[in-house]
């Protein structure tokens, strides 16, 4: 076991490293330097203006020299300015540029500067980050247990009445991307002119002018009911679906099986069949499709926060990938892409715990 | 429960008719079955696959699934019928009055769940232990059912078995809250030979022990032999004939059971003298069922007008204890008259020496972890030095079971893999170290292959005819399409086929037809030497002797030297002229079909011989029991490969199986064994089988 | 000046305008239920409810593209004045030579959009299949090998997938289609990577096929590489000197990062496919009969992989067209007045509670051709399965 883990970090690592390698020279390209450029100094800027200052700050080098400087296993750059004051990557950065370390990239702490937040990126993810916890916190609790109800119910047994409406339910809701699902779900339950809240309004069975809040701006400050169920049941419903249908399809593998057919025949009960013989086995590859929907919960994540405007994780990183905050683009892929990688860590050694024939041998 | 009289029968089919139902029609798998089981009787339920025997084993657990249903008929358990009871009570029944024991371990033990617990459950559901009095019930029931170690064995998961631990398992859940009725459902067919025989032996000393009546439903009649009472053979989903076992098999009244006997080899049999005679024709479909007799259009005694008019009964036959057969004829036909059909051949002249190997290694290296390398290492010797030659038109076995090295050495030969050391020479030409795709046109087309499997040896995509003409175009056969169009036509007339099955699909055949395809395919460059990996071992009986039957005569029409590689000793008896008998990667005995099948015989090969179940009254065997399971060949024991198993070791002193590799020692011209036995030990060896008078 | 339609008027009226599309779906079902016992797979769709009617809704979708110029009752890029955000069944305030209303009424800059609607079904239509098929191509050419062979070559290429799939979409998509990449150059270089991938795809399949028959493989491939190369020529590099094959920079863009999106996971489940075929005895008696690794990979390998693969297809497109959408839907790759799904319920969601039409309309078409993807494809599942 330890060598397996041992084994999957060092590969995690590679993948994190190769990933950010990949984030940063697509973020630095020379089109997108040019632009950072304009929009820091001045937008009028001749071309040769343009290369002195990138010189002058340090971009003008190898992307390679520069990604090992901002990773921090390379030492920051330095200079100085015309008038002779001295630059650096860790100079600017240090309150006394004399006691400025030579390394100061992501692994020393320094993720660098937000230009559309004017605040540090680790700050700007930071807050954001929480926000997305709680979003994906009640995700987690809505979208998990139901889908593994659904799809249990559905597959315990095959082609049964139940079978056909909960897979069908869970098909149209695998159908439905969150920007179309949110879309109807904001018509349908908090706009003031159509959907269901006008009728609640005119029998005076709600106070406001709308059921449930269209933006979950408010849910920064406080969630409550009406302001978050919109944005978790949107992202809940799109993968609720999804897990639900792998965990069918694996069900009524399982009560095919042989040794289901065993227990039945022992004379155990469809009730402690289904308990105690199909359940564990029918859950492995359900919990290794949870873990794995991880990047698309991400998806969901930012498109939920940008139609409902709750700034969280997502919404720094569409402001940073729009506005070309270069620093902090790059620090929402590491965060982005250590999640992802972490989760699949984590499916891999659940998989290998919930299945006995891999855990003992 | 109390009311039930056990002079009655403890089970009773009657008129029993189960179908299927799908969207398109209603499928009849069973119609009109009877038999009865009296308590502490062995009935044995015999047939080919889609008889329907299955079918009636789960009729009597009334677990049809959802497209099944009998639709007449009565199953009485202990005179209660169990077609129509609440299926609280029939929970009470299933696993506690009837048990059951299917065909593969492995996939009826819940993989997720420890041993103990799942035998455990049994006694806590039915008899409402508590779980601790439960846990030690299963630790008796296992070494009951003589598995060492049963602390261990309740602990562990199915996985940690081997697939006849977990058969015994698997027994031993079946017992654990002493069932009236065990049913097993082919319990063996998916273990080695020599564990076959201790499974066997121990499901009848089990049942006689309790006093258990059980249902084994098998396709071997030798099986069927040894551990039954009373027999019913079906066909196409009806009981064509029942009696006590000496009754059937010795006066068999139905045209379909003797057809089956006359087609497995059994000792006696001889490829040439006393070839094995198929039956003709097909099983028939379950919705294209002749009207009348099932059998009539495949029986040499069918009368028109007569076996085709209506529905045949059974009819008791005279003289016996309840013998009953399904035919009209049954007092007409002379039943002592040897079968027509059979031909004798001429024997094929053996010529030169072909195929040598010399010393053939092959070791494989197996890393523990994949990904990136890394890891340690583990060396598989799958093939010890192995040294034989094969003649021109000689056909040579090799026989062994699972683990022997007998796939890979056939692999190495083919050029799939590259020896590790030592010579193959075919025509005098090394191509140990030439992998397939260095060999010229000439040596691949010389050398082919027949596989085992007929539903993966074509491919399911392409059709009959396509598949050949691909073959003919890779050995460069034929200068023009036409040409190649021509020479396939004459390739199916070669394994009787009809010509218009070029153009059908694989799905469209049946299983002895497909294999019928590869052997065509194989010859398309007139191959020299064909490997012939268990090509009947996945077919029915009836159909095996047809398949075989064709494989001798074109290799007596084209002097081919064919390698069958086989487990099956009755089949390797009946047409072999050596025999080369595998153990863990060696070779332990090689010599001619007689040296080999009569003594003195390597230790192994005697156990082999005595687990072969033989259908056949008249010959005693002696029974040789092998303890434990084959060795992995991952982690072989030092020394000899067999001493684990062994039970002539003790006579070999000064431990010296447990140390050396015993060497090839030469008995008589041409018979050589792997043994440390003093040579005259080996030769006061007992034959294991002798046949009675008649 | 007419009055403004009801529900009802609405539905009939869009009825009319589907006409076209009404009588090739019913000559299509018509005949395909009538020959069903000898189309097979596809005849046997129709056996199965679910899979009819996913066939129907895509069939429908796929019809309106085709006719769409026969279906719009606008412009779709018009702005009528006074139609701002009017409610759906409005009539137009002077209709001289024009429809005289807007079926589901008019979006924030005043178009109508109805026919927004059917044109932008062109728009999903023309890239979402086509780009699942490239993905496919690549997914196949690398996945087989990657089965087959094992070894370094496959450890190489899994990682390489798994990079991509550790990487959210929408990320992607953010560093992958953006104006800056495109001044860049790479989408283009991509695209030449990408876009050789069916044409060294037939390559080997008619080589490895043919080899036996020089004349018949010089011809075949002969015929495969003029016309693919043309169309290469044409499609990445937007060089086509006969002007046939042209492909706009931002398309081409968005094409890309699709086919770079979904290429892994098709290349995944190819390869776990021929790991599993592989072991197959046809597959061993190919071998050893000599035959080449690519005619066994092309030949005897993927013909029988092809029904998880039809499965997956059609799944894919579906997933491909929600791509486009969140592509539309963040602004990427897409001009302003493009009438793609995405991007109209974009444009909409701003005014969603006063005047929810303008993005409710595309967003249930989106969700219906999905739908009918998905229905489709467990349709086909189901029906291969049962065989």
């Amino acid at each position: 076991m330890a060598r397996f883990l041992a084994r999957r970090l060092v590969t995690m690592v590679l993948t994190a490293l190769c990933l950010t390698l990949g984030v940063f020279v697509l973020t630095n390209l020379q089109p997108n330097l040019v632009k950072l450029a304009k929009t820091e100094a001045s937008a009028r800027m001749t071309d040769a203006e343009v290369e002195t200052w990138l010189a002058r700050n340090g971009y003008a080098r190898p992307a390679l020299v520069r990604y090992g400087e901002w990773l921090g296993v390379l030492p920051g750059w330095t200079g100085a300015d015309p008038d002779g004051r001295p630059r650096g990557r860790c100079i600017d950065r240090a309150p006394d540029p004399a006691a400025a370390p030579r390394f100061c990239g992501v692994l020393q702490g320094n993720w660098g500067f937000s230009t559309v937040f004017k605040s540090g990126v680790i700050d700007a993810i930071g807050r954001g980050l929480g926000a997305t916890g709680w979003l994906m916190l009640w995700v987690m609790i809505v979208m998990v247990p139901s889908a593994l109800v659904l799809g249990v119910l559905a597959g315990m047994r095959e082609g049964s009445a139940t079978d056909r409406s909960l897979s069908t339910v869970a098909i149209v809701t695998t159908a439905t991307p969150e920007y179309v699902s949110g879309v109807v779900l904001i018509v349908a339950l908090a706009s003031s002119t159509a959907g269901l809240s006008p009728l609640l309004a005119e029998w005076g069975l709600i106070s406001g002018r709308t059921l449930f809040l269209g933006t979950a701006t408010s849910a920064m400050e406080k969630i409550t009911f009406w302001n978050f169920t919109l944005p978790v049941t949107t992202i809940a419903l799109y993968g609720m679906g999804y897990i639900a249908r792998m965990t069918r399809a694996s069900m009524t593998e399982v009560m095919r099986e042989q040794y289901i057919r065993t227990a039945r025949l022992k004379g155990v009960s469809f009730r402690q069949v289904v308990m105690r013989h199909a359940l564990r086995n029918a859950l492995i590859a359900p919990f290794t499709v949870i873990m794995l929907q991880f990047p698309w919960l991400l998806n969901g994540v930012v498109i939920v926060e940008t139609l409902f405007n709750y700034k969280g994780f997502g919404w720094t990183l569409v402001q940073a990938a729009g506005n070309n905050d270069i620093e902090l683009l790059l620090g929402c892929s590491v965060v982005a892409v250590v999640v992802v990688l972490v989760t699949q860590l984590i499916s891999d050694v659940g998989y290998v715990y919930l299945n006995p024939r891999i855990r003992v041998s | 429960m109390t009311a039930w009289d056990p002079s009655h029968p403890l089970l009773e089919i009657e008129h029993l008719s189960i179908s299927f139902f799908t969207r398109l029609r209603e499928i009849p798998a069973v119609m009109d079955f009877s038999c009865s089981v009296m308590a502490g009787e062995a009935m044995g339920l015999v047939g080919e696959s889609g008889c329907g025997k299955s079918t009636v084993a789960l009729a009597v657990m009334r677990d049809l699934g959802r497209t099944g249903r009998i639709t007449g008929g009565a199953v009485r358990f202990k005179g209660r019928d169990l077609a129509t009871m609440p299926d609280e009570e029939l929970r009470r029944i299933r696993g506690r009055e009837i048990a059951m024991i299917y065909q593969e371990p492995m996939a009826s033990l819940n993989p997720a769940m420890k041993i103990g617990a799942q035998l455990a459950e049994v006694p806590m559901i039915h008899e409402g232990l508590a779980k601790a009095e439960a846990w030690a019930r299963a630790r008796e029931i296992v070494a009951d059912v003589r598995l060492p170690d049963p602390d261990r064995i309740l602990g562990a998961y199915p996985h940690q078995l081997s697939g006849g631990q977990q058969q015994r398992i698997v027994i031993a859940m079946a017992l654990m809250s002493k069932p009236a009725l065990l049913i097993l459902d082919e319990p063996t067919t998916a273990l080695d030979v020599t564990v076959e025989a201790s499974i066997v032996d121990l499901v009848k000393a089990l049942g006689e022990k309790h006093g258990t009546s059980m249902l084994f439903i098998s396709h071997n009649l030798g099986l069927v032999l040894e551990v039954c009472d009373r027999i019913c053979v079906m066909y196409s989903g009806e009981a064509v004939e029942t009696g006590a076992i000496g009754d059937v098999f010795d006066r068999m009244r139905h045209p379909y059971t003797q057809a089956l006997f006359r087609s497995i080899p059994l000792p006696g049999a001889d490829k040439t003298t006393r070839p094995l005679v198929a039956i003709p024709g097909n099983f028939p479909l379950p919705h294209e069922r002749p009207r009348g007799c099932n059998f009539g259009p495949r029986c040499d005694h069918f009368a028109a007008g007569n076996c085709d008019a209506a529905d045949v009964p059974m009819f008791a036959v005279a003289g016996d204890d309840r013998h009953e057969t399904r035919c009209l004829r049954s007092t007409e036909i002379d039943w002592a008259a040897p079968a027509k059909a059979a031909r004798q051949a001429q024997r094929a002249r053996v010529g030169e020496v072909v195929l040598r190997m010399e010393d053939l290694r092959k070791y494989y290296e197996v890393s523990a972890s994949r990904l990136f390398g890394g890891g340690e290492t583990r060396v598989v010797k799958a093939n010890e030095t192995i040294s034989f030659e094969a003649r021109e038109g000689e056909t040579l076995a090799i026989v062994g079971e699972s683990g022997c090295g007998k796939s890979t050495f056939a692999k190495v030969l083919m050029g799939l893999e590259t020896a590790t050391s030592g010579r193959i020479l075919l025509y005098n030409q090394d191509i140990q170290d030439t992998p397939i795709e260095k060999r010229t046109t000439d040596t691949v087309s010389s050398v082919q292959m027949v596989f085992q499997n007929p539903f993966d040896t074509l491919n399911p995509s392409m059709t009959v005819g396509r598949q050949i003409i691909r073959a003919l175009e890779i050995f460069g056969e034929g200068g023009t399409e036409e040409e190649r169009r021509a020479k396939m036509l004459r390739l199916l007339d070669l394994v009787k086929l009809p010509r218009e099955f070029a153009e059908r699909m694989p799905r469209q055949l049946s299983g002895g037809q497909k294999q019928r395809v590869g052997i065509a395919r194989a010859f398309a460059g007139g191959a020299k030497i064909v490997v012939a990996d268990e090509p009947v071992s996945a077919l029915d009986v009836s159909v095996q002797a047809a398949v075989t039957d064709l494989l001798m005569e074109i290799q007596r029409q084209n002097g081919t030297t064919l390698l069958f590689i086989s487990h099956d000793l009755s089949i390797v008896r009946y047409l072999s002229d050596r025999v080369m008998v595998m153990y863990l990667g060696h070779v332990v005995e090689l010599g001619t079909t007689d040296q080999v099948f009569s003594p003195p015989y390597h230790p192994y090969t005697e156990a082999l011989l005595s687990a072969v179940p033989i259908p056949d009254t008249h010959v005693q065997k002696k029974r040789i029991l092998l303890e434990g399971d084959i060795p992995s060949a991952m982690n072989p024991p030092p020394g000899c490969p067999f001493q684990t198993r062994c039970r002539w070791k003790a006579q070999v002193p000064g431990g010296q199986c447990e140390r050396e590799v015993p060497p090839l020692v030469t008995l008589a011209p041409g018979h050589q064994i792997k043994c440390h036995l003093r040579r005259e030990l080996l030769e006061g060896m007992e034959p294991v089988f002798t046949i009675a008078a008649e | 000046m007419m009055e403004p339609l009801g529900w009802g008027g609405i539905l009939a009226r869009a009825a009319v305008q589907f006409l076209p599309v009404w009588i090739a779906l019913a000559a299509v079902f018509a005949v395909s239920i009538r020959f069903r016992r000898r189309l097979g797979l596809y005849g046997k769709l129709f056996d199965s409810g679910i899979g009819m009617a996913g066939f129907a809704i895509v069939m429908f979708w796929v019809f309106t593209a085709l006719f769409a110029g026969w279906i719009i009752t606008h412009d779709p890029l018009a702005q009528l004045s006074g139609m701002r955000n009017v409610a759906p069944g409005t009539p137009l305030a002077s209709a001289e030579g024009l429809y005289p209303v807007y079926l589901f009424g008019g979006d924030s800059l005043a178009r109508d959009v109805f026919s927004r609607m059917v044109v932008g079904a062109q728009r999903v239509l023309a890239i979402a299949p086509a780009a699942t098929l490239f993905a496919f191509m690549m997914g196949i050419t690398l996945g087989v090998p990657a089965g087959y062979f094992s070894g370094r070559l496959d450890t190489g290429l899994t990682f390489l997938a798994n990079l991509v799939l550790a990487f959210p979409v929408i990320l992607l998509f953010y560093l992958l289609v953006t104006p800056e990449i495109r001044a860049t150059g790479i989408p283009t270089a991509l695209a030449a990577i990408l876009f050789l991938f069916p044409i060294l795809f037939l390559t080997i399949l008619w080589n490895s096929r043919f080899f036996t028959n020089p004349r018949k493989r010089s011809i075949y491939i002969g015929v495969t590489l003029a016309v693919g190369l043309w169309a290469y020529s044409g499609l990445a590099f937007n060089a086509d000197p006969l002007g046939v094959f042209a492909m706009d920079p931002n398309l081409l863009n968005v094409f890309v990062a699709v086919v770079f999106v979904n290429a892994p996971t098709v290349f995944r489940i190819v390869r776990g496919l021929t790991l599993d075929i592989k072991t197959r005895d046809y597959v061993a008696a190919a071998q050893t009969r000599g035959e080449g690794p690519w005619y066994i990979m092309l030949w005897e390998i993927l013909p029988n992989a092809r029904g998880p693969l039809i499965v997956d297809f059609c799944l894919r497109i579906g997933y491909t067209t929600i791509l486009l959408g969140t592509l539309g839907f963040f602004g990427l790759g897409v001009s302003p007045e493009s009438p793609d799904w995405g991007s109209t319920i974009n444009d909409g969601r701003r005014l969603l509670t006063i005047a929810p039409h303008p993005a409710v309309v595309p967003a249930l078409a989106l969700m219906s051709l999905v739908l009918g993807l998905n229905l489709l494809a467990d349709g086909l599942r189901e029906e291969s399965l049962k065989d």
